[in-house]
């Protein structure tokens, strides 16, 4: 067995490990915190593809943005434990069942498609998967990566209008305003004659 | 002599090599943080007419040793229902990230430990997962201090980044590449070609929001010592403390020299090359941009009052955003007419 294939095996083994551990540890932070290693085992094993940039997307994007503000709400939120675990043993089966369909159908379309997967072989020292990446997104599917970008575009404005409320009532601060302040607007000096001495 | 070490250097294992560059990397580096603390205490000290520590060894100069070992000889504390693991954990998921991100940053033309072809999204990756060792002590301190810094510097940190990632694809669209050795070499020759003047608003931007992302004064709301104590390390004590402290400081030599490397022409001088001994490239003037960008954070901390929070986020999202943004069309209309000298 060669150094990667050792090196493969362990990150699998560690994301499987996180994965089980995400649905299964009692408190919410722990589970984020396993979904972070998850990312992180697999960005080790797309890194082993060669496929460098989407591994380094992936910490950067999913563990560094993402997860960042699923632990931000997790910690705020004050999770009922006990409430949550209630139904465990009753949607158990139904559980097991989905996932059981899921797991079959994965291994039908997978090795109906793939069959046997030849190992990828490395690529030459010059080989970037970054250009590789840009060259087939700007140009074979230039289209759907622009649509797929306009709908991701959307669903930003989307969620902003859906958060923005105007509230007339509250009093804030407009930095411009107060920087644009002249003396006169605030300094009024009034002449006030001095009472003669009684 | 030389032959003997070149000799003895190639047929050491690969393994081997590889530890003696981190070393030569990495001590320099810890030796570097603890100067840096006895150069802000010094500097500092002197903007605001005062002397700083001058009491340990010659002219204070053993002050920040003195600080490691006392440091490293005090109880760890724990506070009760803390999160032992995370506790212990976290301190060095802050450092090593710190750490981590020195293995692709080049000191010279073929100076580097690995010459990584994605190199910029590497280090952009690395210092956003920095927050993790902020967020995970302060909910495993369980305290109400260290939570609220926690959850600020969450927020403030994920408000930054984005920011960062847009002036950091300005450099990427000046120097045609993520490695960050072709971003220096794309800079090559004297001040006039650094991508300081093309990229202007971003270089501010990058810097001030690395600034933010150290959460070194003006926008240290995550330590806010007048509000919250400490924020997210006011449990800490002893070396975890210390290794808190490394890592700000690290990432704060990491900031400059990437500040260094991507917009101020890394080993590049700043004469023209025609210029007798001064106008070659070395790696002195690297640590010579290194060193003003240092003094520039420890200069901030002394100028600038600390930052409302809720400035802090109009800041970040509706000012440095909008701007990258624009920044970004205006240099690709210059990569377009190939705007000499930088991008021809």
């Amino acid at each position: 067995m060669a150094f990667t294939d050792l090196v493969f095996y362990v990150f699998a083994a560690i994301s499987v490990f996180a994965g089980v551990r995400v649905i299964s540890s009692r408190n919410p932070v722990h589970s984020a915190l396993y979904l972070v290693l998850a990312f992180f085992t697999t960005s080790a094993l797309w890194l082993l593809l060669e496929a460098e940039f989407l591994a380094i997307t992936l910490v950067l994007v999913y563990v560094g943005a993402v997860m960042v503000l699923f632990l931000f709400v997790v910690m705020m939120l004050d999770i009922n434990l006990v409430s949550l675990r209630e139904g465990f043993a009753r949607y158990l089966p139904v559980g097991i069942a989905v996932g059981g369909i899921i797991v079959i159908e994965m291994i039908m379309v997978l090795s109906a498609r793939y069959g046997d997967m030849p190992k990828p072989a490395p690529h030459p020292a010059s080989y970037s998967n970054t250009e590789e990446l840009g060259g087939v997104l700007y140009t074979v599917y230039v289209y759907p990566f622009e649509i797929a970008a306009v709908i991701l575009l959307v669903a930003i404005v989307a969620a902003i209008t859906l958060t923005l409320r105007r509230r007339p009532g509250t009093k804030h601060q407009d930095p411009a305003k107060q920087v644009a302040v002249k003396r006169e607007d605030r300094v009024r000096l009034v002449k006030v004659p001095s009472e003669p001495r009684q | 002599m030389l032959e003997s070490i070149q000799t003895f250097w190639s047929g050491l294992p690969l393994v081997m090599q590889i530890l003696a560059k981190i070393i030569v990397i990495v001590m320099p580096l810890m030796l570097a943080v603890a100067y840096l603390t006895f150069a802000e205490r010094k500097i500092i000290g002197y903007m605001q007419v005062r002397i700083g520590p001058n009491r340990v060894g010659p002219r204070g100069w053993l002050q920040p040793i003195a600080d490691a070992l006392k440091l490293m000889f005090k109880e760890i504390i724990l506070p009760s229902s803390a999160n032992r693991f995370l506790f212990v954990v976290a301190p060095v998921l802050s450092i090593m990230p710190a750490l981590a991100a020195w293995a692709v940053i080049p000191f010279g033309d073929e100076m580097v430990l690995s010459n990584v072809d994605a190199g910029l999204l590497y280090v952009l990756a690395l210092t956003s997962v920095g927050v993790y060792g902020v967020i995970i002590a302060g909910w495993a301190s369980n305290s109400k201090y260290a939570f609220l810094g926690a959850m600020r510097s969450a927020a403030q940190i994920v408000a930054y980044e984005i920011a960062m990632g847009f002036a950091l694809v300005g450099v990427l669209m000046a120097a045609g590449s993520l490695n960050l050795g072709e971003i220096v070499k794309a800079q090559s020759g004297h001040a006039g070609y650094w991508f300081w003047i093309p990229l202007f608003p971003l270089f501010l931007i990058y810097f001030i929001s690395g600034v933010a992302e150290t959460n070194r004064a003006p926008f240290d709301v995550a330590e806010g010592e007048s509000e919250i104590v400490a924020g997210f390390h006011v449990e800490y004590s002893g070396m975890t403390f210390a290794v808190f402290f490394l890592a700000e400081y690290a990432n704060m030599i990491l900031i400059a020299t990437l500040t260094a490397i991507m917009f101020m022409g890394g080993w590049y001088s700043p004469f023209p090359e025609s210029v007798p001994v001064l106008g070659q490239p070395s790696m002195l003037w690297l640590f010579a941009k290194i060193s003003l960008f240092l003094l520039m954070f420890l200069w901030f901390r002394a100028t600038f009052p600390r930052y409302r929070y809720d400035q802090i986020m109009r800041l970040g999202w509706k000012v440095f955003i909008p701007l990258t943004i624009v920044w970004l069309v205006v240099e690709g209309v210059w990569v377009y007419i190939k705007l000499d000298p930088w991008f021809a």
